[in-house]
């Protein structure tokens, strides 16, 4: 173990080396500056975000992202909208994870009216919640692989995750959009036939997440595009307000699953939140494979223990939420994701504060680039991993 | 969560009251009121003076290191309901009277921002009132450099302006855009020309629940 650790660290001081004499020369060689745009339409930018960077040679001497050429204006929507409507919107926002994206706004409002759902209802939703982690995490695998030139990773993750998918609409009538979860429980209760089929994929899942180690995290050209390269120190990553995979890439122990206390089933099973010290490309990719990894144990601990009952509390047919404030925000597969509901008792809500995190993510951008080279750009995007639909809204 | 409710509220409540005692004993009367819902939240409002120092404060004294999210509240009753008024009809007669939610407030407009410590995970929701007239507090940047982007849309869809932001350029919007979209007064068009029959969205059951009460409201 210590020989690899010394190597890595040799591999990481040859590249700061390499990196330190190439200023030099640029320095010396002082080039005409030059500015790229990349996007709005680039397979690095999972939908339409433009970067516009300023180059100086071969290095990044600004860089800011254009966003909203999907700005779909969600916050203002949910004022003219009913509780129960606002989730078939807020599924769209994080359209490869959508379950998850519900979830802190159901709780949201369930935390104004006073309720908790059933226990069957909190671990299946906990279920879905995972599942969608691994429909989402698992594409940025193989997606990862593309941006980095290897093609093979995305075929197979399109798909495994498309098991995940099957699964998901196995259980709610939709791949992409499930718009399953009420207020006071979920719409329906897990079809026949689901714990084992779930057990099944989960294996198989747990089995891609061995081939992506072995075929990408261990190849050496994945390694030297990765290693030491866009790091993003613990304090910088806590003031931009980075979540998820991202901080805790950075060294920050902090996961909502774990370190709240909700309504759902984290707290009834056993599980680790990983971490990683160096904060750069490699780090952050690495806490997702992990993660994925993590999310099939949680699953199948969470199909061996779902109690039985209702999925629904009692309700009203005509919600109206109390008048008051409520934050929720759970640990979503790009971070935290968090509603801040204003209600004033009405059929819907007054204001909803939609804090996704890929906006944030993606906010530091600018800070992260300065200084990186043009392949370094899709590769530190990439791994900050972010959806369009997340930063627009 | 009511397996560990007892363990996690009582040590709640003191740390959530200590937070605002703290506060207020670095702002002094710029603390204007806060709330603490035992084991769930606290929320304080602050003097917009007091706005950028209340920032440092959290972050460099009180260990908030970790920056959520800010924005703004509009606390104007919106003078086109939900939009689903016949538009051949004359707008019916709306409850205009302002009233601000959690922690009071004085003025129409309130800045909303949440900060967290990264190392107990407890948040801070600080709200602040700024004028109807010149809206405008200083920016939080210095503190939280991820407030930049916040501020820049908080400043696209409130019109709050944000002094010492060095870029408040829109966000989404064309910058030719005139007003400022998530502000109560400012229609949602697609809701001005046609009437939408989505706000009902409950019909009886055929076989008739037993709280079907309320319908058609």
């Amino acid at each position: 173990m210590t020989s690899t650790e010394s190597l890595l660290d040799r591999r990481q001081m040859a590249y700061i080396a390499a990196q330190a004499s190439d200023a030099r020369v640029n320095v010396e060689l002082e080039t005409e500056g030059m500015t790229l745009n990349i996007g709005p339409q680039h397979p690095a930018t999972h939908g339409t975000l433009r970067i516009i960077a300023r180059l100086d040679g071969e290095q990044v001497v600004w860089a800011e992202p254009s966003c909203g050429y999907m700005h779909r204006g969600y916050e203002k929507l949910t004022e003219v909208r009913t509780y129960p409507q606002v989730t078939a919107l807020i599924n769209r926002i994080d359209w490869l994870g959508s379950f998850a994206n519900e979830v802190p706004f159901i709780l949201a409002a369930e935390k104004l009216m006073g309720i908790e759902a059933p226990p069957r209802a909190q671990w299946i939703r906990t279920i879905l919640f995972e599942l969608s982690r691994i429909a989402n995490v698992s594409l940025f695998l193989g997606d990862l692989g593309v941006q980095l030139g290897a093609v093979t990773p995305v075929f197979m993750a399109f798909r495994d995750r498309e098991y995940v998918l099957n699964l998901i609409e196995g259980a709610t009538g939709g791949r992409f959009h499930p718009n399953f979860d009420r207020i006071g429980g979920l719409k329906d209760d897990l079809p026949a036939g689901f714990i084992d089929e779930t057990r099944v994929v989960m294996k198989k899942l747990r089995n891609f997440c061995d081939e992506m180690e072995n075929l990408l995290f261990g190849n050496e050209i994945f390694q030297s595009r990765t290693r030491g390269i866009g790091v993003i120190p613990k304090d910088i990553a806590l003031q931009y307000g980075l979540s998820g995979a991202n901080l805790r890439a950075s060294g920050v122990d902090w996961d909502l699953r774990r370190d709240q206390s909700l309504p759902m089933a984290w707290d009834k099973i056993d599980w680790k939140v990983w971490t990683h010290p160096d904060g750069d490309s490699f780090a952050r990719c690495w806490i997702r494979l992990q993660e994925v990894r993590e999310s099939t144990r949680i699953v199948d601990q969470l199909l061996d223990g779902i109690p039985s009952g209702p999925v629904m509390a009692k309700v009203p047919r005509i919600i109206k939420v109390p008048e008051g404030e409520a934050w929720v925000s759970t640990e979503n597969p790009l971070g935290e994701m968090g509603y801040y509901v204003v209600s004033k008792g009405e059929l819907g809500p007054f204001r909803t504060k939609i804090r996704s995190a890929s906006f944030n993510n993606i906010s530091i951008v600018p800070w992260v680039l300065k200084g990186v080279y043009v392949p370094d750009i899709i590769t530190i995007l990439a791994s900050l991993y972010f959806i369009l639909g997340d930063i627009d809204r | 969560m009511s397996s560990d409710a007892p363990v996690a509220e009582i040590p709640g409540d003191t740390r959530r009251d200590r937070i605002v005692d703290d506060l207020r004993g670095h702002l002094g009367a710029s603390l204007v009121d806060s709330l603490v819902k035992p084991g769930d939240d606290v929320w304080v409002r602050v003097e917009a003076s007091a706005w950028r120092r209340a920032g440092e404060i959290l972050r460099h004294e009180m260990g908030f290191d970790y920056f959520c999210f800010l924005s703004a509240i509009d606390w104007l009753p919106s003078p086109y309901g939900k939009g689903e008024d016949d538009p051949t009809e004359p707008p019916p007669e709306r409850d205009d009277t302002i009233r601000q939610g959690y922690a009071g407030g004085q003025t129409r407009l309130q800045l909303l921002a949440r900060v967290v410590s990264s190392t107990d995970h407890i948040g801070v929701n600080v709200k602040c009132d700024v004028a109807d007239a010149d809206p405008s507090v200083e920016s939080w940047i210095p503190v939280y450099a991820g407030a930049n982007w916040h501020e820049r849309e908080t400043h696209e869809m409130f019109g709050i302006g944000f002094t010492g932001h060095p870029d408040l350029r829109n966000m989404y919007l064309p910058t030719e855009f005139e007003g400022h979209p998530l502000r109560k007064d400012f229609p949602l068009l697609a809701r001005m020309v046609k009437p939408w029959p989505g706000i009902v969205d409950v019909e009886p059951l055929p076989g008739g629940g037993d709280d079907e009460e309320g319908e058609g409201e």
